[in-house]
């Protein structure tokens, strides 16, 4: 419908379909899109940051069909008919909730640029690790940058979380409180 | 249960209690808001084409394709900028004779340094507007570029700045006599050269800014990720001509900046200058390459010194001088020569001895701009000092931790000086000495390490001693003429339910500033921390500051804070004294009651006499007007600086085959004085430190010979990880400053300043079987393995 031709441009984006947070989601990128630039700028998901654009840093991790990725090593049409997960999410339906509780307790985060990036790690870490001492948390941090905490309270707050979620699970369900 | 009450027993009684930040909250649930997250209407995307040589004069740029590209709003160059912005010099009247050329957001003529912005394209996606870049073609006529230390202090050397006569930017001397004397007399004198290399900030958040001019008010309004929102609110109403009160900068959540986002960048500028052409907001976000060559870089010294020793290892005298590099100019508005000024004045500065004589060279070169980051000055200071008195220990015969308790300054003999000037107050070297001793246990390390080296396992043991600048007066930068404030404001308010409301000029970079303000006024105003609001970094809210930096935010934000809140509660007593027929005298504030001072008896919520005060006036005696709304400000007094100190300890193995370095335990005793929050402070601490290992053993920029940048990459330029750093243990000892009421110092710097020290006193100790010594910073492991003879 376009007058003129230098408009024509305009065609290149392609449809992508996602459940995003739970929630079915389309949106028109360009084929050049990165995933991170799809969640940050189309679907104002925020809370995934971008910080080396080249999947060292660990701010732009989220959660793709259940595994953390990075979404600036992907484009958004990679995802297509993908399962994504980012910090919004994973803060809203409360999985999190005791990995945020414990960094805020033990003040594991300062400026919180690279904080859902640890949380992503420390949730990945402990689906698939139900004990790990400190050395397989500080290894398991190893993609995530952060230039403020000195990363002990991190590696505190994963230790601390790990522990009462295994002592909760050796609980006898009636022997639970809330 | 038995245990003595203490002041932290008393209700909201906040000083001293390690409570958790309340904004972090938001942080967590990625609910931040930072510059790079914020989008405004009809905002365009601004990149910039950089210089791909290091030195090179502009014979002429061609944009029309780049013009001609849809999407494209604005292509400017040098000269159309230019015209509505005044060029900015790096230089204070305070440093005498230093120069540097002035600035303008884009060149007009020349590049001076590979990766300076030549061309800034404004288009409506950052995507595009990189688009057109490429269709830019800018001819260079190459000029030599400076790029060795070395070669550029030669006389007839090339010329960063072709039109003056050399590369230096600035000399300084010090002397304080009887240097050659007391040489002359020493039976032992320790010589060693040092180089410290070129490091980055590498804050996880890049700079970024958006700029909104609205031509119809005149107003210009700037989200600025930055620590010190009112000195750009004053550049660029003076740089652009825009009445002050019309320019606002507002800084919301910032990704990081240990002083790297308060200088004048020339994008940042220009951004400003591209917003006011259009009339539109335009946004810049720095990409990490272009991070990495457009953010001041650090350090990058050679440093040569001289320490006397008398028979029994007393330090008699020093004599260094240092030659640094700082790029192609001085950073404005803060100079790029503070970091040099405090290495020759910071050397040696723990240490009781009289003579010193120090000169400081520093030199342009075609690089980016070196600056002001994290501990400005003190790792470079603290290395040379700590390396050397370990040297002397050796060369004595003595321990190291022995051949500090022989030197530090005596706790008892303050108030006194360094033998540079700087003014101590009261320092606590000998406490935090015995302190460290027993949080290592220093004897047993002493016995592990040996009883391993006999089975070739090789681990290290160092100390560094250390005194750190905080609470700076107008003695560091407001003398010198810039319009740095050193004194803060604070706007606290009752608000009529009855919480409170503190609108503050030092700024939140995640360090705690809001926690910890809140925990002050909470305290000090006898009410719960979570009724407490504080509001931060929008200079159209709070008060004209100095904002945060220099370890200021504590000390001078807290004690202006402090000062607010009991004005405040005069008032309100005030109010209760008129309402309970009561001398405000006998009243005080209670958990928000006011409550008879002799009683503790509450008679009368806070929030009821916010009620009356704001709406029912009326029943107030005649004459009354209640002030529930105070203004206050605080400028330091007394001392020029609160000088704090504290000694680190390192443990740590060498792989002499590989010459891997793993790092152990770390150990901090620091003396900030009063804590507000220990928690926050310790935090402070292990950031600060791991900044300093980094420094250490990874970070720096590597440069080729033509002035590229070769590792301008987080895959390149090595920044410590999670893996790599060891658990720190930390310490307080506590004197407080007795120049204000809170009584409290700065401690945002004291880890990096004397973490790197610590590691290469670690490295050489585990080095001292093979005789081999290290003297460069980072401590890599080719540096290692050239050490042992093994590369």
């Amino acid at each position: 419908m376009s007058r003129a031709g230098d408009l024509d441009e305009a065609d290149d984006a392609v449809r992508v379909r996602m459940v995003v947070n739970g929630r079915k989601t389309a949106c028109d990128v360009a084929p050049r899109d990165t995933l991170v630039d799809c969640l940050r700028n189309q679907l104002e998901l925020t809370g995934t940051h971008a910080g080396c654009e080249m999947g060292a840093c660990g701010a732009c991790l989220v959660q793709l069909d259940g595994r953390a990725v990075h979404a600036c090593l992907m484009f958004a049409v990679q995802a297509d008919g993908a399962r994504i997960d980012t910090i919004e999410g994973l803060a809203e339906s409360g999985v999190i909730a005791d990995l945020q509780a414990e960094f805020h307790r033990r003040n594991a985060l300062q400026c919180g640029f690279c904080t859902p990036g640890m949380l992503m790690t420390a949730h990945d870490l402990l689906s698939h690790d139900a004990r790990p001492d400190r050395e397989t948390i500080r290894d398991a941090l190893s993609g995530n940058f952060c230039r403020c905490t000195g990363y002990e309270a991190i590696v505190d707050a994963i230790a601390a979380v790990a522990e009462a979620r295994t002592t909760k699970a050796s609980q006898p369900a009636e022997g639970s409180s809330s | 249960m038995s245990a003595p009450l203490t002041s932290l027993d008393r209700p909201n009684s906040y000083i001293g209690r390690a409570v958790p930040r309340p904004n972090a909250k938001r942080l967590l649930a990625g609910r931040g808001r930072y510059v790079t997250d914020i989008r405004l209407p009809r905002m365009l995307h601004a990149a910039f084409l950089r210089s791909s040589h290091a030195h090179a004069r502009i014979i002429s740029i061609d944009a029309e394709a780049a013009r001609a590209l849809p999407g494209v709003h604005l292509v400017a160059t040098g000269p159309d900028l230019a015209k509505i912005c005044t060029p900015w010099t790096g230089t204070l009247d305070h440093f005498k004779g230093m120069t540097s050329e002035p600035q303008l957001p884009l060149p007009l003529e020349r590049v001076v340094w590979a990766g300076q912005a030549v061309v800034a394209v404004v288009a409506e996606s950052r995507a595009l507007a990189e688009d057109a870049l490429e269709l830019i073609s800018v001819d260079y006529e190459e000029l030599p570029a400076v790029v060795d230390l070395d070669a550029a202090r030669q006389s007839g050397a090339e010329r960063v700045n072709p039109a003056v006569g050399s590369n230096i930017c600035f000399r300084a001397q010090l002397d304080s006599g009887g240097v050659d004397d007391a040489f002359a007399s020493a039976l032992h004198v320790i010589e060693q050269d040092f180089s410290f290399g070129r490091h980055t900030p590498v804050t996880l958040e890049p700079r970024a800014i958006i700029a909104d001019y609205e031509s119809e008010s005149g107003m210009l309004t700037v989200h600025h990720a930055t620590q010190t929102p009112y000195q750009f609110q004053d550049l660029y109403s003076r740089h652009y001509g825009i009445p002050e009160a019309r320019v606002r900068v507002i800084a919301p959540d910032i990704g990081g900046s240990f002083g790297m986002k308060l200088h004048v960048y020339h994008e940042d500028m220009a951004v400003v200058g591209l917003s006011m052409l259009l009339g539109r907001p335009v946004k810049y976000v720095a990409d990490r390459i272009e991070s990495f060559v457009s953010d001041i870089h650090a350090r990058d010294h050679q440093v040569k010194a001289r320490m006397a020793v008398d028979a029994a290892g007393k330090i008699l005298a020093m004599d260094v001088h240092d030659v640094t590099a700082i790029g192609a100019f001085s950073t404005y508005p803060r100079t790029s020569v503070v970091e040099g000024n405090q290495v020759i004045r910071l050397i040696g500065a723990p240490y009781d001895f009289k003579s010193y004589r120090a000169a400081l060279e520093v030199v342009f070169q075609n690089k980016v701009q070196t600056s002001q980051y994290r501990a400005v000055g003190h790792p470079i200071a603290c290395a040379v000092t700590e390396r050397m008195v370990d040297l002397a220990a050796a060369r004595v015969g003595l321990d190291p931790l022995a051949m500090r308790a022989n030197n530090v300054i005596a706790d008892d003999a303050y108030p006194t000086a360094s033998p540079t000037g700087y003014k101590f107050e009261a320092l606590s070297h000998q406490a935090c000495l015995e302190r460290l001793r027993r949080l290592m246990d220093y004897d047993a390390l002493r016995a592990e390490q040996a009883e391993l080296r006999r089975r070739g396992i090789h681990r290290g043991i160092g100390i560094a001693t250390f005194v750190e600048i905080t609470n700076p007066s107008p003695a560091f930068y407001g003398v010198g003429g810039a319009r740095i404030s050193s004194q803060d404001g604070a706007t606290l308010s009752l608000t009529p339910s009855g919480e409170v409301r503190c609108a503050i000029s030092v700024t939140e970079q995640g360090q705690g500033t809001e926690a910890i303000i809140s925990q002050i006024v909470a305290d000090q105003l006898g009410v719960a921390q979570e009724h407490v609001k504080i509001l931060t970094g929008d200079t159209e809210v709070t008060p004209h500051g100095g904002a945060t930096w220099a370890c200021r935010g504590a000390g001078i934000g807290g004690e202006t804070a402090l000062q607010a809140a009991r004005q405040l509660k005069a008032n309100i007593l005030e109010i209760a004294g008129l309402i309970l027929q009561e001398q405000p005298a006998a009243l005080d504030i209670v958990d928000g009651q006011v409550v008879g001072k002799a009683t503790q008896k509450p008679r009368l919520s806070v929030a009821e006499i916010a009620r009356i005060s704001y709406f029912r006036s009326d029943t107030l005696p005649p004459g009354t007007q209640a002030q529930l709304t105070v203004s206050h400000h605080f400028a330091p007094q007394g001392y020029p600086f609160a000088f704090t100190n504290g000694i680190q300890g390192c443990y740590l193995e060498v792989d002499v085959d590989t010459g891997f370095v793993k790092l152990l335990k770390h150990y901090v005793v620091e003396d900030c004085g009063r804590i507000i929050n220990p928690m926050l402070v310790d935090e402070q601490l292990r950031g600060g430190v791991v900044q300093g290992l980094g420094a250490a053993l990874f970070e720096e920029c590597r440069y080729g010979e033509t002035g590229q940048l070769l590792n301008g990459s987080l895959a390149d330029y090595l920044v410590p990880m999670a893996m790599e750093m060891p658990d720190i243990v930390i310490d307080h000892v506590e004197t407080p400053t007795a120049d204000t009421i809170l009584g409290a110092k700065g401690c945002g710097e004291a880890g990096t300043a004397a973490a790197s020290a610590c590691v290469l006193n670690a490295v050489n100790d585990a080095l001292t079987t093979f005789g081999a010594s290290i003297n460069a910073i980072p401590i890599t492991p080719a540096r290692v393995l050239k050490a042992l003879n093994r590369y």
